[in-house]
């Protein structure tokens, strides 16, 4: 009874409402893409992009307050582009490209935001993330980055899958990796933006990582990874909303600690499993070229 | 047939680079449909640039190719490039190279039946659910070339195949790609293993940015043809009609001692 109170209690407040909803949408769409960006070794680029994006949120209201999130989005799309950019080249690597162009990016809004202050989200908000004052065209316009991702996902599915795994071979075999990436990174940057408000700048980066990191502690197929870690985002997202209402924290730190937690959890119990699975070698060798164990003579040819 | 019927793709004085550095000088070159061919040489001789130009994903800065009319050719990559912890098993990844047709990003029937033929003419369909690591380099190395052959390819190019495998693996590679060549698939594989690949096959291509010699391993695997390709002297013997070479460095290292 007592749990039931501490799950339905907070739900009387709207606010919670569109938090719990916004919460479990953000996770689940970040824990998708995370799989993605895990795997690609990019787990970076989602901190970078979160950084970069501030700035753009900071310099676009210098403008106006009501568009601040097109000039944030198109400020984080410029970014993760000038970043995928730059890493293609052999010179430069996709750590030190994230890190010239989205730290700057950071510096920038910081400077901004100091100098002529926020008529937006306040900037604690931003950094951490606050399930208040979400507006019901914020949960569309995630909705929208949701439906666009999973279109995408779905319809470019061996395509992205083929890139990642391996985009050498990919290229050769027809499957256009450098749009694919530079889609990725668009959609990578809207998702950052559409759950910007939730889970806030210094934190989303966490939420790109541990569900797909979990999700492949848990398994060993691609598919089952990517509802997985969905499933596993959503959750956190879930949870971390209901401890950070009862803890009076912000909801982003909580979310992230919930997720911190499942990851814990199931090193422990994966890792246990782990050990006790045993890998069968099978062996498909055979001797074709006739291989002899009596005495070879070998003759000077030339 | 005629000669020019059989040609799949030629290379006609094809010079590559990677921005000032050359990696093949005026190479030609010709692969028939029914070829089964080596190409040697030392690291860094540009071996992989050479398949990397056949495949069309290195453009020439010199140079002309000619392909055939719908030539397809598919490319199986060095193992040691592969991320074996990548979540993926044999099904997927062997599907991962048909082309998504519908909406629907699972397999339909028939693609289904097409993946588990391919794995089925391997002798790998019982590794279909299994993960990729868990696979030993003879099975790793079936896994993608069945996902080269789904996609029907006239040409298999095969990127240091036995690099770092053991000699049953070797002798199983060599088998598969006998069989597949009978079959009337043409065969370009690069290796700088002298004794245990390259005196088996066919033909040889020896290459150092420029082709050096080409022909059968009698032909070409000889002291002088080795030396200009390989920059050292070796000496080169021969047992039941196949050559063996001997590398003359140690040799001499141990007259001098």
């Amino acid at each position: 009874m007592q749990v039931w109170e501490t799950l339905v209690g907070p739900l009387q407040y709207a606010f919670f409402q569109k938090g719990l909803l916004v919460a479990a949408m953000s996770g689940a769409l970040l824990g998708l893409i995370g799989v993605y960006i895990t795997l690609r070794g990019m787990s970076y680029i989602g901190h970078g992009l979160a950084h970069a994006i501030f700035g753009g949120f900071a310099a676009s209201q210098l403008i106006t307050s009501g568009l601040y999130v097109f000039g944030a989005g198109i400020w984080g799309i410029a970014s993760a582009l000038a970043i995928n950019a730059v890493s293609r080249k052999r010179s430069i690597s996709a750590d030190s490209a994230i890190g010239v162009v989205t730290t700057a990016s950071f510096a920038l809004g910081i400077a901004l935001l100091t100098k002529f202050g926020t008529r937006g989200p306040s900037f604690d908000n931003a950094l951490f993330g606050s399930i208040l004052g979400i507006s019901t065209g914020q949960i569309v316009g995630l909705s929208i980055v949701i439906i666009f991702t999973v279109i995408f996902v779905v319809m470019r599915f061996r395509a992205l899958l083929f890139a990642t795994f391996d985009p050498e071979v990919a290229n050769v075999s027809g499957v256009n990796v450098g749009r694919n990436d530079a889609l990725l990174m668009v959609i990578l940057s809207l998702a950052i933006l559409a759950t910007l408000t939730v889970i806030g700048v210094t934190l989303v980066a966490a939420m790109l990582v541990i569900p797909a990191v979990v999700a492949r502690m848990w398994t060993d197929s691609f598919s089952r990874m990517l509802w997985l870690s969905s499933l596993i985002g959503a959750a956190c997202g879930l949870s971390g909303m209901y401890l950070s209402y009862y803890a009076g924290v912000p909801s982003g730190t909580m979310i992230v600690l919930t997720g911190a937690s499942v990851f814990c959890v199931s090193l422990i119990v994966t890792g246990a499993r782990g050990r006790r699975r045993a890998i069968n070698w099978d062996h498909h060798g055979s001797d074709v070229l006739g291989a002899t164990t009596e005495p070879v003579v070998l003759t000077p040819v030339r | 047939m005629t000669a020019d019927a059989r040609c799949l793709i030629a290379l006609r004085n094809i010079s590559s680079a990677y921005g000032e550095q050359l990696a093949l000088h005026d190479v030609s070159l010709r692969i028939d449909s029914d070829q089964l061919t080596g190409i040697v040489g030392p690291s860094g001789s540009g071996k992989t640039t050479l398949l990397r130009t056949l495949l069309g994903s290195v453009r020439p800065v010199a140079g002309r190719i000619e392909r055939s009319k719908d030539v397809a050719m598919s490319y199986v990559p060095q193992l040691e490039t592969v991320n074996w912890n990548f979540p993926i098993t044999v099904f997927e990844c062997v599907l991962m190279a048909r082309r998504q047709q519908r909406v629907r990003p699972w397999p339909t029937r028939s693609e289904r039946e097409d993946v588990m033929a391919v794995l089925r003419r391997l002798s790998i369909e019982e590794l279909a659910g299994r993960h990729i690591r868990a696979l030993s380099g003879g099975q790793q190395q079936r896994m993608f070339v069945a996902r080269a052959l789904l996609r029907k390819p006239d040409l298999l190019l095969l990127d240091e195949p036995t690099s770092g495998v053991d000699v049953n693996t070797r002798h199983d590679m060599l088998h598969m790609l006998n069989e597949l060549n009978a079959e009337g698939l043409a065969v370009v594989l690069t290796t700088h293993d002298l004794n245990g690949i390259a005196a088996h096959l066919p033909n040889l291509v020896c290459l150092n940015r420029s082709v050096i010699a080409s022909g059968s391993p009698a032909e070409v695997i000889t002291p002088d043809v080795l030396e200009r390709t390989f920059g050292a002297r070796m000496e080169v013997l021969e047992h039941l009609g196949i050559p063996v070479v001997i590398d003359e460095a140690p040799v001499r290292w141990r007259e001098v001692g």
